[in-house]
């Protein structure tokens, strides 16, 4: 499993254009499938248009201690870009005046911005209705100084998001790394200890689960049923909710599509599985995501392929909400992804 | 003619089947469905069944199909193969009880 970003092994699918490109030919350029926003014109849901912003997704760099090979954002130990404090201090601005009821911390690994903590700390005291800090568990384990990681989060009632690939260490090492799943085990007992996770509790401990491969997600009910047990059986681990989450074709895992030959037999299987139920609550209908840097998108996946909101706000900065609510969503072929079978969003299956 | 008998974009094409018998066809899919659903059997269970019966039966549609359904429902390929040596036990398992028979044959035909 590589160990670097694509950005720093220097590969062309490091670059956005490239990959935007790919995703607008072959197949879709000669009309075996149709584009995504051929198929949505078709049940009448083009132009795609945001509702009430809900979301703020703040995602506080690329940096991460882990390479996961399916990941969107190209995350890992050798990218540089973490949001600075001028940055966040806009973003503190924004969440005190916006209607949205969710903050939600991504990164990379949010956790290694120096100023992750301080963050939290001035975000809490706005008293949005849900804080979400999306942890890749590993990181609590990952040094002495994030050990403490559970009881802060408990004091500011984060929402904890994990990712969890599967209940065995092998599909799990194999996507994120060796020795991920053994760490992940430990840090959501250590959550559970000071009190996440457990049914009844305001401490809300989530996972995620994604597909180790070129195939979609199965039926999430029936998933949170067989990871509760599993996890249970095993571990004496307990968590609230699974949120089954498709992998989109951009950044590492549309790297392993081509590689591995996948590349187009999955676009088929999502576009025959898109449902126009699912393109009614697409995340980017609630949602706006700023990157390191201040730059708003329409989603974290945009945000990868450094699509800007089609809006005359383009950054935190400036900042209006009235503005982000009247554009048309910027589109292309990735979105399948979010508009397969039951629908995925970074809150689970949408439909 | 295809150079191929087995095609596997044809696994899309299933549902064409009811294109020529829109009756029988459409009383396979209801029935394949319904027996798919959870009942006292999980889904799971029946797709690692499926998966199985798959191998016996040798067909690469249906291979293609259950491996896939396997993945989604994140059944691990221990599981897998473990099922699939259960089909290989009651096949080999139905050529050699016939061996009995042979057996019955030597006896009855033998001085």
């Amino acid at each position: 499993m590589a160990t670097k970003s694509l950005q720093k092994r220097e590969s062309e699918l490091a670059n956005s254009n490239r990959q935007l490109e790919i995703l607008s030919n072959g197949i879709f350029q000669n009309g075996e499938l149709s584009t995504f926003a051929n198929k949505i014109k078709e049940t009448n849901q083009f132009p795609l248009r945001p509702k009430k912003i809900e979301i703020l997704q703040i995602n506080l760099g690329y940096m991460c201690n882990q390479v996961c090979s399916h990941c969107h954002v190209d995350a890992g130990p050798d990218r540089k870009e973490i949001m600075t404090r001028k940055t966040m201090q806009q973003c503190l601005d924004v969440i005190a005046n916006t209607g949205a009821h969710t903050l939600d911390l991504t990164g990379g690994a949010p956790e290694m911005n120096p100023l992750f903590r301080w963050f939290v700390e001035e975000a809490s005291k706005v008293g949005v209705k849900d804080f979400i800090v999306r942890s890749n568990l590993t990181i609590i384990r990952a040094n002495k100084k994030y050990h403490d990681l559970p009881e802060f989060f408990k004091k500011h009632n984060v929402h904890v998001v994990s990712s969890m690939p599967h209940w065995t260490r092998g599909k799990t090492d194999k996507q994120r790394g060796d020795g991920v799943f053994d760490k992940s085990i430990k840090a959501l007992q250590e959550l559970n200890a000071v009190g996440y996770g457990i049914p009844g509790s305001s401490l809300r401990l989530d996972l995620v689960y994604n597909p180790s491969g070129a195939f979609l997600p199965g039926d999430q009910v029936a998933m949170e049923k067989d990871f509760k047990k599993a996890l249970m059986d095993e571990f004496g681990i307990q968590f609230h909710n699974l949120f089954a989450i498709t992998n989109l074709p951009i950044s590492r895992f549309l790297d392993y599509l081509i590689a591995s030959e996948n590349y187009e037999d999955y676009m088929y299987s999502l576009v025959e599985a898109f449902n126009p139920s699912a393109v009614a609550n697409v995340m980017c209908t609630n949602t706006i995501s700023v990157s390191w840097d201040g730059w708003l998108y329409d989603c974290d996946f945009n945000q990868m392929l450094d699509l800007k909101v089609a809006s005359k706000v383009k950054h935190i900065s400036e900042y209006n909400e009235e503005a982000l609510q009247n554009r048309n969503i910027i589109i292309s072929q990735h979105c399948y992804g979010c508009t397969a079978g039951a629908g995925s969003s970074c809150q689970g299956t949408v439909a | 003619m295809d150079k191929s008998y087995y095609n596997p974009r044809d696994l899309k094409k299933f549902g064409a089947i009811s294109e020529w018998s829109e009756e029988l066809g459409n009383k396979f899919f209801d029935y394949y469905g319904k027996v798919f659903e959870e009942g006292a059997l999980t889904p799971r269970e029946k797709s690692l069944i499926a998966l199985a019966v798959a191998h016996t039966e040798q067909c690469p549609y249906c291979i293609d199909a259950y491996t896939q359904d396997g993945l989604q429902r994140g059944i691990t390929k221990e599981e897998m193969m473990e099922a699939l040596h259960v089909g290989a036990a009651i096949k080999s398992g139905a050529t050699l009880v016939h061996g009995v028979q042979m057996m019955n044959k030597v006896n009855k035909l033998e001085m």
